[in-house]
């Protein structure tokens, strides 16, 4: 763990790995939900988070090292369950890319349990971890000028679903009629950081 | 809607409903928007008796005309302007009284990029997630203003100004922007750092409220490679894949991938705001940790 200071207000905490990064990331929101830590925004992110709004980031930069942070346990409460048709028009492309036929990559998908890892992009887009080893894919060579909202996607190791149409190069493999973003709703996005999911397979 | 409103009768180039921002939802890729000039944008709200925070318009360039359907306070700051009520020169940078169906027409900027309209009571549009700021990037809060359109305004605190006038920075000729290298300044060569705080830059007209881009020579990356998303600040200075520094605004994304080489201190900020392209920018490495 190496905190690089960013400004004056704010630190970039750097980790080895992302599931490191997702457990600081929980262990910084108990910090500040018991008042120990006090601190504007805790960004998470791939393998860092950054604390932002802070009033004294060189002590909290002293302090870090010494705290015992906990690894997140693997399977613990209930997930999310959002239902997907896997009828994306990359299906074909993600099959050849995993080596398997078209249905086998909905019950590969469905099958593993995944976890947002960080928030970016679009209010309310999530960059959720658990695709198995192995089972990363490029983005798509040319983006596509606007992708549906509700969208299932795949690119690098993370899923992602989009909150609104948008722009987008990753590889569409289904889609959801879930309400990803509803800035009326506590937490405006379905899929905030730390949030668990679970993609269930649903017919049209 | 009550009566207490407006009508837009030119809306300028870009008019945006701005106020302090939506902090601290970054983590759900949510900028935190408002005011660019928030100096500017407190300072119009203290002529007109509101809280600093209140929800005014920022215009770019080119200003906007709007028509009260009530008898309203308006004061109009940051970059200077011409203002007219009726046709009537009216001041700047203080308090005026615009009687209901008059026309106020804030013109262009002689200096500055972006004016500021207060009204007493503030614009009243629904706030999302906190605030009433339109976030151009992802869309959040109301549309910029457009030809037509009418905006409620709230209801005057009955509290009066504690100034007539007040003097305000004049934008400026040279931008000088005080930095703190990091996180990634170990991503770019010690020549690369020495041109960053010795070269002199200029502003790009692709600028916006996302980022001040820049023109000027590229830095050079010490090594190839892909930096991992990570969480930006405001006033970071990211370095995409041409080199030219990018000095991230109050829309700027909360996450990216490119390498911050620098943060720009806040209060330096303002007048990033008011700079128009062409603006000579040096960026000075300083130790204000």
């Amino acid at each position: 763990m190496r905190a690089l200071p960013v400004g004056d207000r704010a630190l970039l905490v750097e980790l080895a790995d992302g599931a490191q990064a997702q457990a600081l990331h929980a262990e910084l929101l108990r910090r500040r939900a018991t008042g120990a830590l006090r601190v504007r925004e805790i960004v998470p992110a791939a393998r860092t988070v950054l604390l932002d709004g802070l009033d004294d980031p060189g002590s909290v930069r002293a302090q870090l090292p010494g705290w015992e942070i906990p690894p997140l346990p693997a399977h613990a409460g209930a997930a999310l369950e959002i239902p997907v048709r896997y009828e994306g028009p990359d299906l074909a492309e993600v099959a050849a890319h995993w080596g398997v036929a078209e249905s086998e990559v909905a019950r590969i998908h469905s099958a593993a349990e995944y976890r947002v890892a960080f928030c970016g992009f679009a209010p309310g887009f999530g960059y959720l971890t658990g695709l198995p080893d192995g089972r990363s894919v490029p983005r798509r060579t040319t983006p596509r000028t606007s992708v549906p909202a509700g969208s299932v996607a795949l690119a690098g190791t993370y899923t992602g679903v989009y909150p609104r149409a948008s722009p987008g190069g990753w590889q569409l493999i289904g889609s959801t009629d879930a309400v990803l973003w509803d800035h009326a709703r506590v937490p405006a996005a379905l899929l905030a950081p730390g949030v668990r999911v679970r993609f269930v397979a649903v017919e049209r | 809607m009550t009566d207490r409103a407006f009508a837009v009768v030119r809306a300028g180039a870009l008019t945006t409903v701005q106020d302090g921002g939506r902090p601290g939802h970054a983590h759900l890729g949510v900028p935190r928007s408002g005011a660019l000039d928030q100096p500017a944008a407190r300072l119009v709200n203290r002529l007109v008796g509101n809280s600093p925070d209140a929800a005014v318009l920022e215009t770019t360039l080119d200003g906007c005309a709007l028509r009260p359907r009530r008898p309203v306070t308006v004061a109009v700051g940051g970059a200077p302007c011409p203002v007219t009520v009726d046709g009537r020169p009216a001041p700047w940078g203080a308090a005026v009284r615009v009687p209901a169906g008059a026309l106020l027409d804030v013109g262009a900027a002689r200096s500055g990029v972006r004016s500021y309209l207060a009204f007493d009571g503030g614009v009243r549009v629904d706030p999302v997630l906190g605030s009433r700021s339109t976030d151009l990037l992802s869309g959040l809060g109301p549309p910029p203003l457009t030809t037509g359109a009418v905006l409620p305004l709230g209801s005057p605190s009955g509290s009066h100004a504690r100034v007539d006038t007040a003097p305000q920075p004049a934008p400026p000729r040279e931008l000088v922007l005080r930095v703190a290298l990091g996180p990634r300044a170990d991503w770019f060569t010690p020549a690369a750092l020495h041109t960053l705080a010795t070269r002199a830059y200029r502003v790009s007209s692709a600028s916006n409220r996302i980022g001040l881009r820049t023109e000027g020579p590229a830095l050079v990356r010490a090594f190839p490679g892909e930096l991992p998303s990570e969480g930006m600040v405001l006033g970071a200075v990211q370095v995409p894949p041409d080199g030219r520094p990018v000095v991230f605004l109050a829309d700027h994304p909360t996450t990216g991938g490119y390498p911050v080489v620098a943060v720009v201190r806040e209060p330096d900020l303002a007048a990033a705001a008011q700079a128009v392209p062409g603006t000579p920018v040096r960026f000075v490495a300083t130790g204000w940790r």
